[in-house]
């Protein structure tokens, strides 16, 4: 109704949980209960000892959609802290892939050629096939993958985006207002 | 020094501990132990009721009427599936429950063993929190931490899911004091700078309202007290949702009424014409907001709300403020008084003229009869014949429990329990014993309607073991009213499947039950048989058979705005034309 015509943005999230049983299916749960699209999604324990996991989504919506995502994470019991790096300014992006590619003669050394200019390194080889590891900015894996392609790419698996704040600042010193403190 | 105890005697330590009274449930199969358990004490008394949905809904009406934590325990499986209706009730209206589920044993979990399902699974979108303890020594930490999920913030429920080994197994027991979420801290103080922008803007406002909800009652007496100041202090008229029904006395003038799709003429015109809305406690449900993007076109909107996620989520306020109303409400009279604001006394006349006026419409009259009882009417009897008593009212859910909203009077929060945002059919009957159990000495109605009580009926046989004199007061119309009303109004009148054929004769019904049947067909005869119901000492079914064809006005049309209300009096066919896009909406 309202928002109906307000355009969408995308955004990322770093979403700071504890590392139990379920907590995952919750934040999923969340997303697909309440309509809200994920993109890219990526967790892992960050914390050993403090069973903590960082789990960095990047969703798209309007702002008020997005303001929703935010705060109804926070409500989730087990999440500690919620921070959307979009809206913080710099942020580095990453995502790894690694990009399986078979192929002989010159489409062999095209593709060495390219792995070499997007700094994707060697991780298995055989006569007839490579596996490239490349790591960087999503655009840039699309474009490397894009690229593959008639080269003869088999298969690429990639691990979504990871992302932090560039600066001194972790992420708890960029808390907004009471985040964490979700009813 | 930590207290050895099995798991099961951990629940009933934790629930003592606790202060728990009164647990709701049904034995079975993976709770075998805690029942054992509860056989050897006497602090805590154990309600049997007749299908878990019951439970849950009982353990609803006991906590909105006193303010504490409802307590669950049903067995696994279909137990735990049964409790999930009125989980996702307790969740929709913010009802503090703490629920225990039996569970198949650890090693089984996972093998589709008998009575085995994926209870936190199930229940994680409808509880709040909810946690599988697969270690004894984590139990009486996870069922305290539960209490306090439960019932700080926006309140909930919260699941407990016990597998029977764990209830036989040996381990530590660790009290209350020692147990705080480690990070679930709610913010109960509202940012100071919002307030005090909130004070300003109201102290500017010409044409002001204060709407409130279900979460000033949640918030506690202190909470209701502080609304009553503000109101009184500002001289602002105070509307109010169907779950905040109580909060603030409707005998005040200030108090214009419920607002929203059935709300008063009145109520919905001051919101529609308003240039500073103050929302306490309430989130803009689609039921009080009708059209969104013709809700309140000229106003500045403060928002106070404990759950972050409430504010800017279906309306855009101004000034949204999180924390818990009692406390917001507290600094906003503190900096209104410190302050020295003062209202813009002419404009305000003005603004009370104008809503002097909307009153005048008189929007809830309905065309009285001699010859069948209007079902308007049997609950303004009902009012006049119990204002004076110590009242307690639940509902089911459809035209009744609207007609209830509008016509029986509330001067107190806890004592109006209905099934808001759910819409529970089935909750006011199993919610009348929870609350009679909290106030043996009081008078509790459920105002029913004739298909709604029937999904809980077998309820009537918990009310008569525990000798609970609930009053089932059935505005029979056989009809579910509201989905005829809608028939009528969007489909041609095509009544597809809400008549009742083959409805049970009430009286004998009760009868059955060994409770006390009345039936009432007749205006004249109306004062005497409600007398009749309130001096038995027993359960009873009243079964008051009312105008089959009345509907509940006035009323917002899907997709049309506060001001397009349709009136009862005056709808002609034209009223009730609604748009395309306004059918979509439920």
């Amino acid at each position: 109704m309202l928002m109906k015509n307000e355009p969408t943005e995308r955004h990322t999230l770093a979403v700071l949980v504890d590392n139990e049983p379920g907590v995952l299916a919750r934040v999923i749960g969340l997303f697909s209960g309440r309509g809200y699209n994920i993109d890219s999604l990526t967790v892992s324990e960050t914390e050993h000892e403090k069973h903590l996991s960082r789990i960095t989504i990047v969703t798209t919506g309007t702002p008020m959609v997005i303001e929703q995502i935010r705060n109804q994470l926070e409500r989730l019991v087990p999440v500690h802290r919620v921070v959307d790096l979009t809206v913080h300014g710099a942020t580095i992006e990453r995502e790894l892939a690694m990009v399986k590619v078979r192929g002989r003669g010159d489409h062999r050394v095209e593709a060495l050629r390219l792995a070499d200019a997007f700094r994707a390194r060697v991780i298995d080889a055989t006569t007839e096939s490579f596996v490239f590891e490349i790591t960087g900015r999503s655009d840039k894996i699309d474009q490397f993958v894009g690229l593959m392609l008639p080269l003869g790419l088999v298969e690429v698996s990639r691990t979504g985006v990871v992302a932090i704040g560039r600066g001194p600042e972790g992420m708890q010193g960029r808390a907004e207002g009471s985040a964490g403190l979700g009813s | 020094m930590a207290k050895e105890m099995n798991g099961a005697e951990m629940v009933v330590q934790a629930l003592m501990d606790q202060g728990v009274e009164v647990i709701f449930g049904y034995p079975g199969g993976a709770v075998l132990p805690i029942y054992d358990a509860i056989f050897q004490q006497e602090k805590i008394r154990h309600i049997l009721v007749r299908h878990e949905q019951g439970a849950v809904h009982a353990a609803e009406g006991y906590a909105r009427s006193t303010g504490k934590v409802g307590c669950v325990l049903v067995t696994s499986g279909p137990g735990a599936t049964n409790a999930v209706t009125g989980l996702t009730d307790a969740l929709m209206d913010s009802i503090p429950i703490v629920c225990l589920t039996g569970q198949v044993p650890t090693h089984l979990i996972g093998n589709d063993a008998f009575q085995e399902c994926d209870t936190v699974g199930i229940t994680r979108p409808c509880t709040k929190h909810n946690y599988l303890v697969k270690n004894v020594n984590d139990l009486s930490r996870v069922l305290h931490e539960a209490f306090y999920v439960a019932a700080n913030g926006r309140p909930g429920p919260v699941v407990v899911d016990i597998p029977k080994d764990v209830q036989f197994a040996t381990g530590a027991y660790a009290g209350p004091k020692n147990v705080q979420h480690k990070t679930y801290r709610p913010k109960l103080k509202g940012d100071i700078e919002k307030i005090k922008a909130a004070v300003e803007l109201l102290a500017g406002a010409k044409r002001p309202v204060i709407y409130s909800g279900g979460g000033v009652i949640n918030s506690g007496r202190e909470a209701g007290h502080l609304l009553r100041e503000l109101v009184a202090l500002t001289g602002f008229p105070i509307t109010s949702t169907l779950m905040g029904l109580g909060a603030f006395p409707a005998a005040n003038p200030q108090w214009l009424g419920m607002l929203g799709m059935h709300g008063t003429y009145e109520a919905n015109m001051t919101m529609h014409g308003c240039d500073v809305m103050l929302c306490v406690g309430a989130r803009f449900d689609d039921r009080i907001t009708g059209r969104l993007d013709a809700f309140s076109p000229g106003s500045k909107r403060i928002h106070i709300d404990i759950d972050p996620s409430s504010i800017n989520k279906n309306v855009k306020v101004d000034i949204g403020i999180v924390g818990d109303c009692g406390h917001v409400l507290e600094d906003i009279i503190r900096l209104w008084r410190s302050s020295g604001a003062q209202v813009d006394k002419k404009a305000l006349g003005a603004w009370w003229g104008q809503i002097d006026k909307w009153r005048a419409r008189n929007s809830l009259a309905y065309r009285p009869s001699n010859e069948v009882i209007k079902p308007q009417y049997a609950i303004q009897r009902l009012y006049e014949a119990t204002r004076d008593r110590d009242c307690y009212i639940t509902t089911e859910v459809g035209q009744h429990q609207m007609w209830a909203a509008q016509f029986f009077r509330f001067e107190e929060p806890n004592r109006w329990m209905t099934s808001g945002g759910l819409g529970t059919m089935g909750y006011g009957l199993p919610a009348a014993v929870g609350v009679q159990l909290a106030h043996p000495k009081s008078l509790v109605i459920d105002i029913a309607g004739e298909a709604s009580v029937l999904m809980t009926m077998q309820e009537m046989s918990t009310a008569v073991q525990y000798r609970l004199p609930i009053k089932i007061f059935i505005l029979n119309n056989q009809y579910m009213g509201m989905v005829r009303q809608w028939q009528e109004l969007l489909h041609g009148g095509r009544y597809s499947e809400s008549y009742s054929h083959a409805l049970p004769d009430f009286v004998k019904l009760a009868e059955a039950y060994h409770a006390v049947g009345i039936r009432c067909e007749k205006p004249g005869d109306l004062d005497r048989a409600i007398k009749e119901m309130i001096d038995v000492d027993k359960p009873v079914i009243f079964d008051c058979v009312v105008d089959q064809n009345e509907n509940c006005f006035p009323m917002i049309p899907g997709g049309r705005a506060h001001n397009e209300m349709i009136l009862g009096d005056s709808a002609g066919p034209e009223d009730m034309h609604v748009s395309d896009e306004g059918k979509i909406m439920v």
